[in-house]
């Protein structure tokens, strides 16, 4: 790769228009204004559904591009499908709530592109340095969205705390890459696997593993796995709504994307060391978020640690240090992408007289005042829980599936405790169905304190039907086969 | 691979779905008649469900032990297949089930006010789940019939029970989502083991002996919680107390026998040596329960957690009848659950008739009313007889038969619940005397209306079921007699393969 040559573009493309994109959208706020904003954001959705068409490419061979900086396979279709999926809904999702608020601003769905943009080089990082800019770009992007309302104090703290933890994990990761760069000698993805690979597992120096333990607290940070969560609760409160929605969602797929990709193309030689690692973080999660939950009463703080749960679950199929675990991982990320969205189409539905609502609370008698939404609701939260036949109920099966067939195909695996991981893992599961049961029985149960001001656009009711229908019938063949089956093809493209 | 042609319609398919139609059906009622005719097509859909089911009923092959009117379709992959079969034992659950569909929807018919249309919705999705969960005939697709009925059965006593609904809700929600999770973990590890979810495939399947002890005690962690056993019956009083009518008969009838069915499904054809090793386990808790539910039962105030100890107590019956690994006790322990099923839920019913009049459960709140209500006291004192065991009803049968099956496996078990039988009696006696005999001097009990017509529909069909079994209990054991002869031959095939191996 040392002649100089232009490099294709055709992998990139996807990225490359909505870099374009997203500078257009921007000159179209400029010279028009606030009063812009919904078109703009309609356009926004338009190019995230042009790029997801581009984007994704079923081509059995993955391509490289940029001196093989970037990469795009099967694995980062579907991980930039669902990237961009979630970024488009969150967008649609945000429309009412800022005119309701009067905050519209032109800026909020164009910073959304570009967050997205950097979700999608991350995804597609094959180089430390991709790796870097692709988060960079994302992380500061967001820290602006989660201060999105500059006259809240809540939302401004929110803004600022995960600016100053972000720019530490960030901080620690490029300590890490430096590490890692400084003894294998290059920055390049397959390079360091190869490296590694020569070194042995044993032989190689301890300074790569130490770098590699960095980089992995980096991004646990940015997926919001404990023991680097400690900002996700405060920010999910503070952050506007429909900023917390996509916060939920996009970033943990492009993080947990990214994180697979590091441990399974450079580090891929060191699995007995990052296991260890995988596994502590998971179990941690699942039990942090079933517990710490509980006392919640706010409905977006119990959504921060529900998601540092499921990132916990989704991190057992990374355990499994199988291609298997690696499909149950992205089908758990799919179905944790419908079940979160729609519940905060249902959260950003909470609206009375007098403004947004957002403790479980406000949610009382919702079964007789808005039934269609209860119930929409409830299969959200019993899917979340993982209750059968419910879509969660599949993703939590397919990760515990994966790491079950390690456990038994490599009785010595269990050195790892993958054994324990399933038992704790799914015992918490129950103490974590207990929150969920309460915005349940809230809702059902006890008599109503107030009512919400109807729905005035069909989108969020739309998003919660479609939603909720999904996760019921997700046990048909006809609804599944098509995420298994990619999901394998995905998985399988990683590890060759 | 075995391959099954399937040469007939659909039939289980069509009996375990058919309640959904009904919930489509209320889901279109509008109007001010909405509830009315909710009501109506959740009755129909129901009774339509109960016809069909009487179609397997006749058609029932009674002379092989191999599972009949099977289904199977290829589903998730991986080996993982829709796959339906009822064999002797299931075919007379799903007949229950199928049965007081009608009479459960009857009974909330004047009771239930608020919100008629879930309610009915609720209960039409159960009775879908619950026939499923006797006719899977593949683990998981057990696993989510059986899992997936704790959410209409939460809401059921969480929005329509009693007082102290939230926390008996929970409860059951929680402790029986326990014990079935781990049971989740064991069913991964067989399916990896054995390579294949098919029930019957992985009964032939010879599990480890040591990793069978943990397979057990996974699956036991579930079916303990849910038919329950002592220690972890502590839901039950709750649940039973605090639900609605409807709901009790729904708990005693079919949802306690789910832990019966899958020991008998699971627990004995799969893990035969570790049944046989942990036997004196269940034998012991069995005991304890059957002694200190019946002492707990002797103590209460309240009618319905009364019944509700006593099933606790009846069901130590099935659970030392199917350890007892023969004939007798088996047979014995399906015939309990079965005439369990029909008294226990007549006798939830007869509490249900005086707590729509007075709104009390408290035994002391009544007494007397034998002069008032001359009908009701008959049947009353019926079921009160049955549920003592008396010959000529379904439960002397069922129990007979387990302790004969028990003198010959155990017999300190034996002679320690035979006890339990005489403690029983003096329970229900004593509850039926000061809810009915003596002076009839509180006041407000003398306004008090015998039962309506409604009511005696809702009964007689239990009586006439109770007697059948009780004096011709054949029309019954026919159905089950090659089923169970077939899993004591296999049962005892395995051990001796284990034991074989032990000795070369």
């Amino acid at each position: 790769m040392t002649e100089t040559m232009f490099p294709d573009l055709a992998p990139a493309s996807g990225e490359i228009l909505m870099a374009i994109g997203a500078l257009l959208l921007l000159m179209i706020g400029a010279f028009r204004g606030n009063k812009s904003t919904g078109f703009i954001s309609l356009l926004a959705v338009g190019l995230m559904i042009v790029t997801l068409f581009l984007t994704v490419t079923w081509a059995k061979t993955p391509s490289y591009t940029f001196g093989d900086m970037f990469v795009a396979d099967r694995f980062t279709s579907i991980m930039k499908l669902m990237v961009l999926v979630a970024s488009a809904l969150s967008v649609i999702m945000s429309l009412q709530y800022f005119r309701d608020e009067k905050e519209e601003r032109f800026e909020y769905p164009i910073l959304l592109v570009l967050a997205t943009l950097g979700m999608m080089v991350m995804v597609s990082a094959n180089n430390l340095m991709t790796l870097y800019m692709g988060l960079e770009l994302q992380s500061l992007s967001l820290y602006v969205l989660a201060a999105f309302r500059r006259d809240s104090a809540l939302s401004t703290e929110a803004g600022l705390k995960y600016f100053v933890l972000g720019a530490l994990s960030s901080g620690i990761l490029l300590f890490g890459s430096s590490l890692v760069y400084g003894f294998t000698g290059s920055t390049d993805f397959t390079v360091i696997g190869q490296t590694i690979a020569h070194a042995g597992a044993h032989g190689v120096n301890i300074g790569v593993i130490i770098g590699m333990v960095f980089i992995l607290a980096g991004i646990a940070f940015k997926i919001s796995a404990v023991p680097f969560h400690m900002w996700a609760p405060d920010v999910y409160q503070g952050a506007p709504t429909p900023v917390t929605a996509f916060f939920a969602v996009a970033p943990k797929i492009a993080a947990l994307a990214l994180l697979v990709r590091v441990l399974y193309v450079p580090f891929a030689d060191l699995a007995s060391s990052w296991t260890q690692v995988i596994v502590f973080m998971s179990l941690a999660s699942m039990v942090l978020g079933a517990v710490a939950a509980i006392v919640q009463t706010n409905i977006k703080r119990l959504m921060a640690y529900s998601s540092i749960g499921h990132v916990g679950y989704a991190l057992v199929g990374l355990a499994a240090h199988s291609v298997a675990g690696i499909r149950g991982l992205i089908i758990y990320l799919a179905i944790y992408l419908v079940m979160n969205i729609g519940t905060f189409a249902c959260i950003l539905s909470m609206r009375r007289k007098d403004g947004m609502v957002e403790e479980i609370s406000d949610l009382a008698g919702l079964a007789q005042t808005r039934p269609g939404m209860a119930t929409a609701l409830a299969v959200f939260m019993f899917s979340l829980a993982g209750i059968p036949p419910l879509a969660g109920f599949w993703a939590k099966w397919y990760v515990f599936k994966a790491v079950i067939a390690t456990a038994v195909a490599n009785p010595a695996a269990t050195d790892y405790g993958l054994i324990a991981l399933a038992i704790i893992g799914i015992v918490a599961s129950v103490a974590g169905a207990y929150y969920y049961l309460n915005v349940v029985k809230v809702m059902f149960f006890d008599p109503p304190t107030g009512e919400f001001v109807a729905q005035r656009s069909g989108n969020l009711a739309a998003i919660m039907g479609i939603g909720a229908a999904l996760l019921i019938l997700f046990l048909l063949p006809q609804v599944n086969g098509p995420l298994l089956d990619y999901a394998r093809m995905a998985a399988a493209s990683l590890i060759s | 691979m075995e391959h099954f042609p399937m040469e007939h319609f659909p039939i289980l398919s069509i009996i375990t779905f058919l309640p959904l139609l009904g919930v489509v059906f209320i889901l279109l009622t509008k109007g001010e008649n909405a509830d009315r005719n909710a009501r109506n097509a959740a009755l129909w859909v129901t009774i339509f469900t109960f016809l069909a089911s009487l179609y397997l009923w006749f058609n029932f092959d009674k002379t092989t032990a191999g599972f009949q009117f099977q289904e199977n379709v290829s589903w998730l992959g991986d080996k993982i297949n829709y796959r339906m079969g009822i064999d002797g034992i299931s075919i007379l659950f799903i007949m229950l089930t199928t049965f007081i569909m009608p009479i459960v929807i009857l009974t909330g018919w004047d009771s239930v006010k608020t919100r008629v249309k879930e309610y009915l919705i609720a209960f039409l999705i159960l009775e879908t789940l619950m026939i499923g969960v006797f006719s899977a005939l593949d683990i998981v697709l057990f696993y989510l019939f059986f899992e997936g009925g704790l959410i209409p059965m939460f809401l059921i006593i969480g929005v329509w029970g009693g007082k102290n609904r939230v926390y008996a809700t929970y409860k059951l929600f929680l402790y029986t989502l326990l014990g079935s999770v781990l049971m989740l973990l064991a069913l991964l590890y067989m399916y990896f083991k054995a390579g294949t979810t098919d029930i019957p495939t992985l009964m032939q399947y010879n599990f480890d002996p040591s990793a069978q002890i943990w397979l057990f005690l996974a699956f036991f962690a579930s079916f303990a919680v849910k038919i329950p056993m002592w220690p972890v019956h502590t839901w039950l009083p709750d649940a039973h107390v605090q639900a609605p009518t409807a709901g009790s008969v729904i708990l005693a009838w079919i949802l306690l026998k789910m832990g019966g069915y899958g020991f008998l499904r699971f627990s004995l054809p799969m893990f035969p040596v570790a049944s046989e090793e942990l036997a004196w386990l269940i034998y012991t808790l069995s005991v304890i329960a059957i002694i200190y539910t019946s002492l707990v039962a002797l103590m209460q105030t309240d009618m319905k957690k009364m019944i509700a100890y006593s099933s606790v107590a009846h069901m130590g019956f099935v659970t030392l009848g199917i350890f007892t690994f023969n004939t007798q006790g088996i047979e014995g322990a399906i015939m309990v659950m079965v005439a369990h099923g029909f008294v226990a839920s007549a006798l939830f019913l007869c509490v249900g008739v005086i707590y729509d009049r007075l709104h009390t459960r408290e035994i002391a709140r009544y007494g007397g009313l034998t002069n008032i209500m001359p009908r009701y006291a008959l049947i009353f004192m019926f079921f009160t007889m049955a549920s003592v065991g008396l010959p000529g009803t379904g439960n002397f049968v069922g129990e007979i038969l387990v302790l004969i099956g028990l003198f010959k496996a155990n017999i300190w078990a034996a002679f320690l619940a035979t006890t339990g039988l005489i403690l029983s009696a003096s329970y229900m006696l004593w509850m039926y005397r000061k809810v009915m005999f003596g002076k009839l001097i509180k006041p407000d009990l003398k306004a008090m209306l015998d039962i309506s017509r409604r009511e005696i529909i809702i009964f007689t069909p239990l009586v006439v079921l109770t007697l059948w079994m009780g004096i011709y209990p054949s029309a019954f054991l026919d159905f089950i007699h090659v089923s169970v002869a077939n899993l004591i031959t296999h049962h005892q095939a395995a051990l001796a393969l284990v034991t074989d191996a032990v000795a070369h």
